[in-house]
């Protein structure tokens, strides 16, 4: 009996122990959001703290597998004194996030589906960040014999003439709706066919599945140059107009969304695409895979952008 | 077969150098499920002593629904919970959401059934004239349930150790209502994911080592407890 009083007094310990950190910051009640007035391009002064620091970020798998994020963020963090919380998930439910107000800024990477988006009145604005491109991966022997196929559609429609295995990410983020719309290109649905599985995962979960299964499967080329070391897949398409992947940050509307912090979400999305973030965007990776995982592109506009 | 010799040595190396956020990352999983278990202790001993003794109609109910929560999905916890606290939903107002207080609701809400179905069996398998025995002897409520407690203690702390265990390796909930925030709700469940998500075979093995290094290190200070006094 004592001991099992023992044990319980010992857990309410660490359970006082843990209180301190159930209480974050309370935003201001007064803190109506002023989407107008909070505009400001320039970044705010550090010594500032803002009066809601809590920022949610919904974000992409690929960057956050990637590794961007954990560059991008600490450097956010300490010049502004927000703190973010990255929700890494797919494109798909990233804006239904957003949509719903439980983020406050969105960063993906599925242009149609942002346009959507933005048309429901969920975004203030629609900024370009960066690019990098899709690659379509496979075994080194390429057994449906893509390589050299004249465009993404063509060797889709190589893939599916062979019945060789593809591993689709199957989770509706911005990589799986690219997928879904070449497949549409080459006049093929290939839902239902044995040699097409859906992981439902990530980007990086997927590339261990289509690895393990000497599958092709497509992927973004961050991810992919991440990866690459642990991998028995090969580039076997690539520079394919189709195969374009842009990354576009939305802050979430507070007209219609009441709840979400504005100014913070304003705030990340005016980072992005500052200057010097985008400097560090175009340098990212470069030491570790022999070339940057993303091509800066702030400021241009969409059609300008080419892989 | 390197791989899992490439992540003893890793994980001997994460323990020996005391990375920080290595040890941020454990301190969290100890103090989260350690946590939980403990409130699923002050709730799930008390109700589920009050389940075994008390008879009433809608008890067998009652129990079913404990039982059943016992095989609780932790993912289907997380997404209800998730949807309670949303800005949008009832709780959002608390603000909880992203934070270790989530994650404790979370494995709260897994653990308490266990606790409190595991307290129903231990006990039914007492005698039950041994309750007749101690009223008999002009025990009071309070000492009767003290005594019935002290009598269940080998079982009662197999219910913490179950409980415990559930919490500390599930990564459904906590990947929901945490989100893996880096400093902030990444625990050893959710790096582990992550790591193996990014490629990190080695680093991802070794930090379940260290998972497994800590349930031991629990359960055996459980077991060591339990163990110390046999009953009679």
């Amino acid at each position: 009996m004592r001991v099992l009083f023992w044990l319980v007094g010992a857990l309410a310990l660490v359970l006082t122990a843990c209180a301190p950190t159930a209480a974050p910051a309370r935003p201001a009640p007064s803190a109506a959001p002023a989407p107008a007035a909070s505009a400001a391009t320039a970044l705010p002064t550090p010594a500032a703290r803002p009066a809601n620091p809590e920022v949610i970020l919904a974000t992409t798998t690929s960057t956050q597998d990637s590794g961007l994020l954990d560059v991008l963020i600490p450097v956010f963090e300490s010049a502004t004194g927000y703190q973010v919380k990255p929700i890494a998930v797919g494109t798909g439910q990233a804006l239904a996030l957003g949509a719903r107000g439980e983020a406050d800024v969105v960063l993906v990477h599925a242009p149609e589906a942002e346009q959507e988006w933005m048309a429901a009145g969920n975004g203030t604005t629609r900024l370009l960040v960066m690019h990098n491109d899709f690659v379509l991966l496979g075994p080194a022997d390429d057994p449906a014999g893509v390589r050299g196929a004249p465009s993404a559609e063509a060797g889709f429609a190589r893939i599916a003439q062979a019945q060789a295995p593809f591993v689709s990410r199957g989770d509706d983020s911005g990589t799986h709706k690219q997928e879904q719309a070449i497949w549409q290109k080459a006049a093929f649905d290939p839902r239902g066919q044995a040699w097409y599985q859906e992981a439902g995962q990530g980007m990086g979960a997927t590339l261990n599945i289509a690895n393990e299964k000497r599958a092709y499967t497509l992927s973004d080329r961050g991810t992919y140059l991440a990866r690459q070391s642990g991998l028995q897949l090969d580039i076997v398409l690539e520079g394919a107009k189709a195969l374009l992947n842009v990354y576009h940050v939305m802050p979430v509307s507070p007209t219609k969304l009441p709840k979400v912090n504005a100014a913070g979400g304003q705030a990340f999305a005016d980072f992005l695409v500052s200057p010097a973030t985008q400097e560090v965007i175009g340098q990212y990776g470069a030491d570790r895979f022999g070339q940057p995982l993303f091509v800066p592109d702030a400021g241009k506009r969409e059609d300008e952008v080419s892989g | 077969m390197d791989v899992v010799w490439s992540a003893v040595v890793q994980a001997v190396r994460l323990i020996a150098s005391g990375d920080p956020e290595v040890l941020r990352v454990t301190a969290l999983s100890l103090q989260v499920s350690l946590t939980a278990t403990g409130l699923s202790l002050l709730v799930g001993v008390p109700l589920g002593t009050w389940l075994a003794l008390a008879r009433f109609p809608g008890r067998r109910l009652l129990l079913g629904l404990v039982n059943t929560g016992m095989g609780m999905p932790p993912v289907v916890a997380g997404l209800v919970i998730t949807v309670l606290l949303w800005r949008s939903g009832p709780l959002g107002e608390l603000r909880l959401l992203y934070t270790p207080t989530a994650i404790v609701v979370a494995q709260f809400v897994l653990a308490a059934p266990i606790v409190t179905g595991l307290t129903v069996a231990a006990m039914q398998q007492l005698n039950p004239r041994l309750r007749l025995q101690i009223l008999a002897l002009g025990a009071t409520r309070w000492q009767l349930l003290a005594l019935l407690v002290r009598e269940a203690r080998l079982p009662l702390l197999a219910a913490i150790m179950a409980g415990f265990g559930a919490v500390i390796s599930e990564v459904g909930a906590s990947m929901m209502v945490g989100g893996n925030i880096p400093g902030q709700t990444r625990v050893l469940t959710t790096a582990t994911v992550l790591e193996t998500s990014k490629g990190n075979f080695d680093l991802a093995l070794a930090l379940g080592l260290l998972l497994l290094v800590l349930i031991y290190a629990v359960n055996l200070t459980l077991t060591w407890v339990q163990q110390r006094e046999r009953p009679l």
